[in-house]
């Protein structure tokens, strides 16, 4: 089994988000810690399980700037076998569609059976790329999954996820494209061993020329034209009095002053 | 200029992420003077037509047939791009639900055009240009986005936008659709609705939520029996998930599902920030936590500092006289 699984880097999520002054239109980058995104985490935890299970090979794929290589450092101490680095200039600045595009065209020089993804970059929380990857490769994609069982005959996997009030189970025809929701299962520790062993390994880097694409096709179609911080919430008030009283006067103000019962 | 919406109709209805989205399409269009479609989809759909046209649809595009009982991104996004293509909507929106939520991106890459997911404001001009805010960096920021090329797609944040007001005498055009060729993909197998009459998070009026403070799974009953007087969902902390008390599908925050509620009680939840960015849209919040200096009472409109144990019920009681009919 030939499992990619893209990486992406985001702020640390306990980072203060600072909006650049100029423009307005990005944030801050500097002093900012970049952590491989949480959902992604979990992808690679199971791209790593299955082929615990299933044998083959774990390629982790990162589109990314330089620091990107940290993220591939990391899947290669846990485990992984390959890494792959798309890094150019022109990719600065690109929507979802545009890494979208850019990662079909790295995967299709890859051998993939499954893709994997985090189900959203925590960052720029949009979720849309592994349904776009999907689209362009004409692959099936089954979106948030849960739960990823492959079939003994490694042909297809069963999916499951939540929806809305319900879940859903979906056969899944392999090769496929699956976006991973949280799971119990967190990303393991690096051995010594294995962060010794990925210093040595080579990460595979691929330019958009590689990749026989453009960067003047890869423009934006969706333009941030301002960012805002959104409005903040204010300490209101504190309600006294005995545990009794305060359980009264609380109903009585969402009744009457918030208006929400 | 014409905003077209897409709407799945099964057993359960239309769901109120597609009323809303439509209710959205209807007043963005009457303000410039413009159309609203949609793209319905599903088996034996004809009482969503009714539906569809009192929310204010003046076109339905219907896909109605067997093959589409059943979710697919590949056939449902497919449909929708068959009425794009036919149609040339500018702008596209999409209710942001879980289904929602992948067909938007995988509409946009077929047809290759921008989408915006996620929105909680938009604003269409006369002449079709849509600017849309997004959230991103799990609320702490939000972007103003434009659009380059036609149509526009925007996949709407639920329980953000107004379901419209039902008028009786609007009339609609039905145009019953047959799906071209659309690529095989995933196929659904099972559909397990959630246990009995569960009110859905992301779509309740009213959620109570517990953290780490209730000291055990077992304690989420005194929950359970709040959010069913207020007619509300139960919610969790990822410290609670984490812990195994309650299953994710529970979790608000960061890395579990984004809320805005009119009404959310926090209780015996401090407030860390990767919970705050899940539910501070919520319209009114409440907290009820032992320890004064708990961040969550820095974004709460009101607070009660004290044992949940004890607040919990008697607040639970309040509820009860309050909420309970007056009799004559």
């Amino acid at each position: 089994m030939n499992i990619v699984v893209c990486l992406k880097q985001v702020p640390d999520t306990e980072t203060r988000i600072r909006i650049k002054d100029d423009a307005g239109k990005g944030i801050v980058r500097e002093n900012v810690k970049f952590i491989i995104s949480p959902f992604d985490e979990f992808a690679l935890e199971e791209a790593l399980r299955l082929k615990e299970k299933l044998g083959g090979q774990v390629i982790a794929l990162s589109l990314g700037p330089d620091r990107a290589k940290d993220a591939l450092r990391t899947a290669l101490a846990v485990g992984a076998d390959k890494a792959v680095h798309v890094n150019d200039g022109g990719l600065a600045g690109t929507d979802s569609l545009g890494v979208a595009r850019t990662l079909a065209a790295a995967i299709r020089k890859l051998d993939h059976d499954v893709v994997l993804f985090g189900k959203k970059g925590v960052g720029l929380d949009r979720g849309q790329v592994p349904a776009q990857v999907a689209q362009i490769l004409g692959l099936p994609f089954a979106g948030q999954a849960t739960e990823i069982t492959v079939s003994d005959d490694g042909k297809s996997a069963t999916v499951d996820r939540e929806i809305e009030g319900g879940r859903e189970r979906f056969e899944v025809p392999l090769p496929a494209v699956i976006s991973r929701e949280k799971s119990a299962n967190e990303l393991r520790h690096a051995a010594l061993k294995g962060i010794m062993a990925a210093k040595s390994k080579p990460i595979q880097a691929f330019t958009l020329a590689d990749l026989g694409l453009d960067a003047a096709a890869l423009q934006p179609k969706v333009l941030v034209s301002k960012m805002e911080y959104p409005t903040e919430r204010t300490a209101g008030r504190v309600l006294q009095g005995d545990a009794a009283t305060a359980a009264r006067e609380l109903v009585r103000l969402l009744h009457e002053e918030a208006k929400v019962i | 200029m014409t905003i077209l919406t897409v709407a799945e109709f099964r057993a359960g209805g239309l769901g109120k992420p597609a009323l809303e989205a439509l209710g959205e399409a209807r007043r963005q269009a009457d303000l410039v003077g413009g159309k609203t479609g949609v793209v319905l989809i599903g088996h034996n759909v004809d009482p969503a037509v009714a539906t569809l046209t009192r929310y204010g649809a003046d076109e339905i595009y219907i896909f109605d047939s067997a093959a589409l009982e059943n979710y697919s991104l590949e056939k449902y996004a497919s449909a929708v791009a068959q009425v794009v293509e036919a149609h040339k909507p500018d702008v596209v929106l999409i209710p942001g639900t879980v289904h929602g939520r992948e067909i938007a991106p995988w509409l946009a890459s077929r047809l290759g055009v921008g989408a915006a997911a996620d929105c909680i404001g938009i604003k269409v001009a006369p002449d079709g240009a849509l600017e849309a805010v997004r959230p991103l960096y799990s609320g702490k920021a939000r972007a103003r986005v434009s659009f380059c090329g036609r149509p526009q797609i925007a996949s709407l944040r639920p329980n953000v936008f107004a379901v419209g007001d039902v008028n009786d005498s609007r009339a609609a055009n039905s145009h019953r659709m047959a799906l071209g060729e659309a690529p095989a993909g995933a196929v659904l197998r099972e559909v397990a609705a959630a246990s009995g009459g569960k009110v859905e998070l992301s779509e309740a009026r009213v959620i109570v939520a517990g953290g780490r403070g209730l000291k055990g799974p077992e304690h989420f009953d005194m929950l359970e029996k709040l959010a069913e007087v207020v007619g509300g969902a139960v919610g969790a902390s990822r410290m609670v998930v984490d812990l195994g008390w309650k299953p994710h599908d529970m979790q608000v925050g960061q890395t579990g599902k984004v809320v805005n509620p009119e009404l959310y009680i926090a209780v015996g939840i401090s407030g860390a920030i990767q919970h705050l960015v899940g539910m501070q849209t919520s319209k009114t919040i409440v907290a009820i936590n032992k320890d004064p200096e708990a961040p969550i009472f820095k974004i709460a409109d009101y607070g009660v500092v004290g044992d949940a144990f004890e607040v919990v019920p008697l607040l639970t009681e309040e509820f009860k006289k309050a909420l309970a009919p007056v009799s004559v």
